[in-house]
This record gives structure tokens, sequence and C-alpha cells, in this order.
């Protein structure tokens, strides 16, 4: 059983409550404890650190500093939302680079009786855990339903992989490694060139023309690449690709119907556990027909049937020889 | 007094010394203060190296019975030489002359007026307390062997080779590939003239083949350089060709005939097919074919045979073994060119996805007549003229994330390239670039005439290619790739739906070129380019004396100017040659054989390689490959090893001058960096 600082941040507690359930009915399985961060507070989302940087940084710090003080053996913090992870990581990472900034955050922080030591903590997101600490083979092994016959789009968006500010990914534009945590799961993985694509953020909010443009746009590329479902790990993208996609269709009077489920709903699911233990059918654009395809039941009130997934892309006749990409790592 | 007599020289070098260094306070210190050790005369001029300088060291030698000269004036890399001809002039041993830095070490890094003064005056003792322990020497002289090695047969090469045997001397052409001719032969027009590159190399490919003085090695490699300046043995591994090329006539009729059809990853970069028995191009130097036992039927299940059974003459041989030669030559030529980037890196363009994005060297075999596609401009599909084409400029380059340098050529190559997609097709041609660089002769008015036929010009760097729609009806139909870009002329986004993206990929050094270097003794940047002896006077020598380099081995270039370089290293090699032998500084370590132990420390500490140990001949430098460099007079633990014009008498009166009571400012005082505490002692407390 391995041990990690856990900052659930605000959105597992409200519109990612099916990642918070599908986490927790997977941690067994893959030997993993989590230990909340007592009286964690907001991470600031997107907003916080561009209006008031030191202001930003300290409401993060604080965070950090309650886990350095609770320890619990281990240094490893994980974050499943990728703007807290980036957040978290991000003023820790400019702490350490400018002691001027470290020392005035703990004169903030000293107001409150707490001190942060600049990289003490280990910010982590929670797909690197479930990769690089568990593995990849240890997840297969526990695999009782394979995911076969579900296409699924490997959606990572924009935070995991930039700002890399420890070096630790060497594709940002194109990683490939959730993929192959998909593929673990037996599922047949598109090939989808938006990974990590923006998903707008708030844009909804603040220019909804140009929120409803992004959200088409992925929801676009996965129909027309026929996927069944859309993986992500980050409520964020979530939420935007879930919540807003029927008014996507609204304001474009188009008709697409894309599901988006956390990458721990599927995981969850090819372990065998129940639809309705991980949340799955609380989700607005419902998975129940795509996931009704591949044999697991839904048991949900009915949705209106889906439109069928446009046909897939025909294989290109030969010409002339195309480069081959080689054999790289997927990270 | 019998001591030797020493004349020291302070040079203003105009306001670059005399504006920080008290001249002539140095000058006053000098003769009141060292006079007690040989100095009789202490002048300050403002420019010692002009003419008028160096008579007045000249005139004093003659007058005075000078026998030791220190001039304090710019580096030993500046003048030198200069300032010993000088001494040698007036019949003073030249290496009685010591010239120290008080430019680059003392008037360029300091400030403070007093502090400066005080340091020079510091150097100016280490000078001539060293100067008095120098001894009289005379110049090493070696033979210069009269043949050369050219490494790497592209252009740059092919011209150092032709230089070389057309005066007459041996030259060896060493290429990796079956036939000479480099990136240049796979090119379709050059610009801004667009000559034929065909039509302008295979002329100059047929002379050094056909040439009595050249000998080439294709397919084959250096594995191995040793010896030094006039006398380096090469190493030449020739690989297999599985030809016997005394019984060849180069008919083609196996190429023909032979079954195996494979991509082409380096003539044809990728977008074209060979056979497994080949010679990559029609005009190939020398005419044999290769076999590549690697695509070869009979190599790989054993039947076939198809090209021995065909040959007419019976020149294939399957049992044909690796084979090396060693040559002996008095220099070396590193022509080994450049790689392309590999544009698969930058992940954001889906080079290798997008089956429609192409590279500038593949585009170049499009648009050659004899490439696969017959000069057609076409898609992926091998059919389809595009209606529009993108071409990205700096794939690769300026960029820091993959080479923060420009890669020189590419501008020009872009501009080309929208120049030929425009003469074979109707299609519609954007330009995405950085910064338009067209310095060379007759490039702005080609980047003139490429604007006036039509093509677009979009100042901004290239974010994405992508097939991804935003909007339905954006890109007008399915399937074309849409270039996303900041117009940073009109200040906007743009997304540009193209068939066609042509990335002008940059120019990166060979992927070996580091391993290459350290066979020669050479150093090459962070980028892996070949560093010149110095980068404007002397650009195609190296820090290894008897190695030069040309064309873009030592950096991104066009075509004039690798050939320009390669007739430059031939041009100074042939100074050599036709004198015979090289006269060599005398600054060398020498062994005492009494007490050497034979540890052989110095041996592996060398990084020259020049000393060497053998049972019952001792330990050995090498004179001419020993660089004077001093580690392993440093390194041996039995003190047996000495420089010549650096004994440690020098080195120790040098160190007791640099320490001259009285010279550093006493309140950022040598002598409390010595003690190794803040507080300020007396000056006097440093012995003298």
């Amino acid at each position: 059983m391995s041990a990690y600082l856990f900052y659930p941040g605000c959105s597992l507690s409200g519109s990612a409550k099916a990642y918070a359930g599908s986490l927790a009915a997977i941690l067994d399985p893959l030997g993993i404890e989590l230990r909340e961060i007592e009286d964690w507070n907001c991470c600031g989302a997107s907003e916080y650190l561009t209006l008031s940087p030191l202001g930003g940084h300290a409401l993060v710090a604080r965070n950090l500093a309650l886990a350095q003080r609770q320890g619990d053996g281990t240094r490893t913090l994980v974050a499943p939302c990728s703007l807290c992870y980036v957040n978290l990581a991000k003023t820790d990472r400019y702490a350490r680079d400018d002691p001027g900034l470290g020392a005035r955050l703990n004169d903030a922080l000293g107001a409150g009786g707490l001190t942060y030591e600049p990289g003490s903590i280990a910010v982590r997101h929670l797909l690197e855990i479930l990769v690089d600490d568990v593995g990849l083979e240890a997840i297969a092994a526990h695999v009782r339903r394979p995911l076969r016959g579900l296409r699924v789009v490997p959606y990572l968006g924009c935070l995991v992989t930039r700002p890399d500010l420890d070096r630790r990914w060497t594709h940002h534009e194109r990683p490939r490694v959730f993929d192959s945590l998909l593929a673990a799961l037996g599922a047949e993985v598109v090939d989808f060139p938006l990974r990590t694509a923006c998903c707008g953020g708030h844009m909804t909010q603040i220019s909804p023309d140009t929120g409803f443009t992004l959200i088409r746009r992925l929801v676009d590329a996965a129909s027309r690449l026929g996927a069944d479902l859309m993986a992500t790990v980050c409520p964020m993208c979530q939420m935007n690709i879930d919540a807003y996609q029927a008014e996507m269709n609204r304001h474009f009077g188009s008709h697409y119907h894309m599901p988006i489920l956390f990458f721990t709903q599927l995981i969850g699911l090819a372990f065998g556990s129940p639809p309705e233990a991980l949340g799955i059918g609380t989700e607005i654009v419902s998975a129940r027909a795509a996931l009704g395809r591949i044999g697991i039941e839904v048991p949900a009130p009915a949705e209106p049937e889906a439109a069928a997934a446009p046909a897939r892309r025909a294989k290109k006749p030969a010409g002339l020889p195309m480069p081959s990409l080689g054999d790289e790592d997927d990270r | 007094m019998t001591g030797p007599r020493v004349g020291v020289y302070v040079c203003h070098c105009g306001t670059n010394i005399a504006g920080v260094v008290d001249v002539a306070a140095v000058r006053d210190w000098a003769l009141e203060r060292l006079g007690p050790h040989g100095v009789v005369v202490a002048r300050d001029y403002p420019f010692m190296c002009s003419s008028l300088g160096q008579e007045l060291i000249e005139k004093d030698i003659a007058e005075l019975g000078l026998d030791r000269v220190v001039v304090a004036a710019c580096s030993p890399h500046m003048h030198e030489r200069t300032f010993r001809g000088a001494c040698g002039r007036a019949g003073l041993n030249p290496y009685l002359c010591e010239l120290v830095s008080i430019r680059e070490q003392v008037s360029w890094v300091h400030t403070d007026r007093d502090a400066a003064t005080r340091k020079a005056e510091a150097v100016v003792a280490g000078g001539v307390l060293r100067v008095r322990e120098q001894v009289p020497l005379e110049p090493l002289r070696v033979p210069i062997a009269p043949a050369t090695l050219v490494i790497g047969g592209g252009i740059a090469g092919i011209s150092a080779a032709l230089e070389l045997a057309d005066a007459g001397y041996p030259v060896h052409l060493v290429e990796r590939q079956p036939s000479i001719g480099g990136h240049m032969a796979q090119f379709d027009k050059t610009f801004p003239t667009l000559d034929c590159a065909a039509c302008i190399l295979t002329p100059r490919m047929v002379d050094a083949g056909m040439h009595p003085n050249i000998t080439l090695h294709t397919w084959s490699e250096v594995v191995d350089v040793s010896g030094h300046v006039g006398a380096f043995s090469v190493r030449i591994l020739h690989r297999p060709r599985y030809v016997d090329t005394d019984l060849c006539t180069g008919c083609g009729i196996c190429e023909e005939k032979c079954p195996a059809k494979v991509v082409d990853p380096v003539f044809e970069s990728g977008i074209g097919y060979r056979k497994g028995i080949y010679r990559p191009f029609p005009q190939a130097v020398p005419k044999y074919p290769v076999l590549d036992p690697e695509h070869c039927i009979y190599f790989e299940r054993g039947t076939c045979r198809a090209c021995e059974k065909l040959c007419p003459t019976g020149a294939i041989d399957f049992e044909q073994q690796p084979e090396e030669v060693t040559v002996e030559v008095g220099n070396i030529v590193l022509a080994t060119g450049f790689e392309p980037f590999d544009a698969r890196r930058v992940e954001a363009y889906g080079y290798g996805r997008y089956p429609n994005v192409f590279t500038s060297l593949e585009f170049e075999r499009m648009s050659n007549a004899a490439g696969p596609t017959g000069g057609r401009i076409v898609l992926r599909d091998g059919q389809t003229e595009p209606r529009s084409v993108a071409i990205v400029h700096c794939v690769g380059s300026r960029d820091r994330n993959f080479n923060p340098y420009c890669s020189a050529i590419c501008c020009m190559q872009s501009l080309k390239v929208a120049h030929l997609v425009r003469e074979h097709t109707e299609a519609t041609v954007y330009e995405l670039y950085i910064d338009m660089r067209t310095p060379g002769k007759g490039f702005d008015e080609f980047y003139q005439r490429v604007q006036d036929e039509g093509t677009h010009l979009i100042r901004g760097r290239v974010a994405e290619i992508t097939d991804v729609l935003r909007l339905p009806d954006e890109a007008g139909e399915d399937g074309r790739l849409i270039v996303q870009v900041e117009d940073t002329l009109a200040g906007r986004q743009r997304r540009i739906p193209v068939d066609m993206v042509v990335l002008s990929v940059g120019l990166e050094p060979p992927s070996d070129a580091r391993e290459m270097a350290r066979r020669l003794g050479i150093t090459c940047s962070s980028d892996g380019w070949v560093i010149e002896r110095h980068p404007k006077l002397d650009p195609v020598a190296t820090m290894t004396d008897g190695v030069f380099a040309a064309g873009c081995a030592l950096g991104p270039r066009d075509i004039p100017s690798s050939v320009a370089n390669g007739a430059a290293a031939a041009a100074r090699i042939l100074g050599r040659i036709s004198q015979g032998e090289l006269a060599l500084e005398p600054i060398r370590a020498s062994v005492d054989e009494a007490r050497c132990s034979g540890c052989r420390i110095c041996n592996d500490l060398c990084p020259f390689g020049a000393i060497s140990f053998e049972r019952g001949r001792g330990t050995e430098v090498d004179p001419a490959l020993c660089q004077g460099c001093g580690v392993c007079i440093a390194a041996c633990p039995a003190g047996a090893i000495s420089g010549t014009g650096f004994s440690d008498a020098q080195i120790l009166a040098q160190i007791e001058g640099l320490l001259f009571p009285g010279t550093i400012h006493p309140e950022a005082g040598l002598d409390a960096v010595v003690a190794g505490s803040a507080t300020t002692p007396e000056p006097e407390a440093v012995p003298a």
C-alpha cells in the first residue's frame, strides 16, 4: 500500500463527484492510500494567479504548508484536477526559483502560524501516480472486464503536460502515455490529434462563442474519428464537454452526442465494478448507449437513442511512402 | 652587472589599456622596482605593435644590449609573433621575448584605475621574473607528406580534392555513401540562379572520379587517425559492395532485374524507391552499384541471385568481405556536411501523421525531373496536384526547443520552393516566415521576384498544422490541412486551409560528428559544429594542426560558401606541401629518463596522444604531436617531465612576480586572498 497526501480540490465534491467516487472505488485494487490534507482551501483556479500573483501564490502556499506539516510519512502530494495540479506545482517551482517570493510567502503564512520550505513537497498529477508508481502492467493485471470494442478518445487537456515545470514529459503536444493506459484496459484507443488541446476553460462564461467553438472542435473531431466516448483526467474538461454540449449544439444548430467519462470510471469498469458505483449515469451526455454496445448495462433512466456515429475514416490508398514515426517512448 | 638585461615596453593600445591602466606609472614602477631584477629600460608607447613601436624595441636591443624583452600589451594570441619577430630582426632569439596581457586580463575586465594599475604592475613583474629564466630556443621542423585526406564527398570535399589534385598532389577522398555528390546531388534547382543542381555538380563529380591524383574511397568510413601534422596515418574501412569493380561495367542490368524494391531513405529522402542492388542516381560516381545485404533476397532467404545470373561480366561477388586500407597523409580536410533536422520532432506540425506534410528535402526530390514523380508536384497519393501550398520556415531552427541557431539556407531554399510550385502548378502559395534572411548576391532580387510572382508572404511562426476543423465549413471541404499562424503584420490569427505543407527543415551536424571530431582531436561547439581556429581570421583551420574543415561541417552555409571553404582549405594545405616542411613552436614537454618510473600516468592524460611508453625504451614525447599544454608536467608524480619554455623555474618565477610586494591594491590584496581571510595584512607580509 503506497500512501500519498491528497488535495482533492473543489470540483471533486461538486461537479466531479463521479471522479471522486470512481477514484475511491479503484484505490484498493491499485494499492494506493490517499490521505486528504486537513483544512485545505481553494487553489485559486485559473484567475487568481493572473490577477494577484502574490495573493494567488499565498493561497496555494497555504495548501503546500498544510501538506508539509501533515507529512504522514510522504512528501508526494497528489492532485486529481489538472488545474489544482498546475497551480500547486507552479507556486512550489516559482518559490524555489525565486527565494524572494519564498520569503514573502512565508511572511504571509506566518500570520496563520504556518511555514513552507519550497521544494519539500513533490506535486504530482493522479495520472502520473497511476502510470509511474502503480504501472501499466499492474493495472492490466486487475482488468476483469476488458473494454474490448469501445473506441475511446484519450483527451488529456492542456494543463497536464504544459508548463512542464519539472521536466517529466518528453512529448508535450502529443504524449502517448494516456493512450497506453486506456489500451491496458482493453479499449480501442483513437489517435486523437487534439489530446492536449484547450477545452475552453472558463470561456463559456466570458465569451460563449469562443468557448462553444473550442468545445465543438473537440466533439466534432472525436465524432469524425468514430469515437464512442471521450476519456479525460480533468474535471474542467469533463464539465465543459459534458455540461455545455447541449448548449453548444443549440448555439451551432448541431446534433453532437459525445459522452465524456473520467479515466477512473473506465478503470473501475474494466476492474469489474458496477457502473452505478462509479457514478456512471450521472453524466449529462449519457454514455449508456456507448457502453451498452460493449455489453455493459447502465441501469439509469433511459435516454433517447444517440445518433449513429459518423462512418469511420477509410484508410488511405497507396501513393508516395510515408515517413515512419519510429519507436519512441510514449511519454 | 652580468645578469640578464631586460627591456619593458608598456602599450597604451590607444585607450584600450591607457583608459583604465596608468601606463606611465607602470613604466616608472617597472624601472624603479624591477631595476634590481635586471630591468634596464622601461618605455610606454601608444601602439607598440606599430612599425615605430617595434623599432623602439629593435633600437634598444642594438644600443642598450638588451638580452630579454617584456611587452605588456594584449593577449599573446594577438601579437606574440609580432614582437618575437621584432626581437629576431634585432638579432635576439625570439623566444627571449615575453608578451604579458594587460588588456584582456586587466584593462578590459577592471574599472578601478588604481587597482588595475597595481595589477598591471604585478603582471609585468611576473613577466620579467619569468623571462629571466627563459633560454634561447629553435623552432621544430617536421616534413609534410604530400598526400591529403578529404573526409566527405559533398561539394565542399570535392572542391578541396580537385584544387589539391589539380596542383599535382595526391588526394584520398572518403565518402560513406555509394557515390560522391552529397546533398547537392539530391537538389533540383539551386538558388538564386535556378541552375540545375545536377548540371553544375556532375561535371565536377566526373572530374574528381577520373582525376589521376584522386583516389576515391566510396561506401567507406574513416575508422582511425593517428600521427600528427605532416605524417598522419589513416585507416579506411571499405564496406563490401558485393560487386567486383574490376569487372563491373556499370551497365545497370543487375539493378534493373533485382526483384527487391525498398524505400530509399537517403537519396530519395524516403519518397522514392531503390532496388536491393543500386546506384543512388544515374550519374553516380563511381558508376559501380552497391548491394545492400539488408534488403537482398539472397542474403535474407538464401535464394535469388538474379543479379549474379544476369551480370554479363560476372562481377557480382557475394563472398566479398570488408577491407581495411591504411594511407599516409600530411593534412586532413573534414567536409562531413550536415543532416536535415528530423521534422517529426516538431509534433505540432504533424510530419509523419498527415500524409500531405512534406519536408523540403522530400520536395527537392519530388520537384527533380529524375525523382520519384518525374518532377510532378503532387500530394502523397502520387496523383493529385495541390491547389494550395504552405511553406513553413525555421522548422527546428531559431527555436529554443530544438536548435537556437539560424540554418542560413532555408529562407532562400523556401523561396525557391515557392517559385518551383508556381512554375509547375496553378497552386496558391503561402510562405510563413519569421524574418526573411536574403543577404547573398542576387538573393534579395530573387525574393522580389517571388513576391512579384504572387506568392503570399505571411510573417509569423506557425503554431500548428492540423486537420481538425474548428467550424464545419472552415476548410471548404474535408481532408485539407489547416495552418494556424499569427500574422504579425496584420496583427491577427489566421487559419489557412491548404492541400500541401512543405516544412523547411534546418540543418544539424551529422549524428556522429562528435565521434569524428574526437578521432581527429578537434573540438565541436555545443551545437556540434566544428570550431574554427579563429571564426573570422582562420575560418577553415581547426585547433589541431594539419586538420582543416570545409562546408557545413563548420555550420550551415550555402553551396558557394562550401566551395570557397574547400578551395581555402586546399590553398592552406598547398602552401605547406610546397614548403616541404613545417616549422612548429618549440614549446614542448620532455622527459628526464633518470627520474621516470614508467607509471604511464602521463600517457593517459595527454589530450593529444603525444606520450608513449615502451619497455626498454622508456617514455617518449612525440614533439610534433605535443602542443605544450603542460598537463603531463603537472601530473608527473616524480617531477620527471619538464617543459621547454615553461620549466618549473619559469613558472615559479612568474608566480613570485605576480606576488611582488606593493603591487596588488592593499584594500583587495592578493595577500588576503592567499591567506584565505578577509583581513588585509600589510603588503610587506608577502614574501618576495
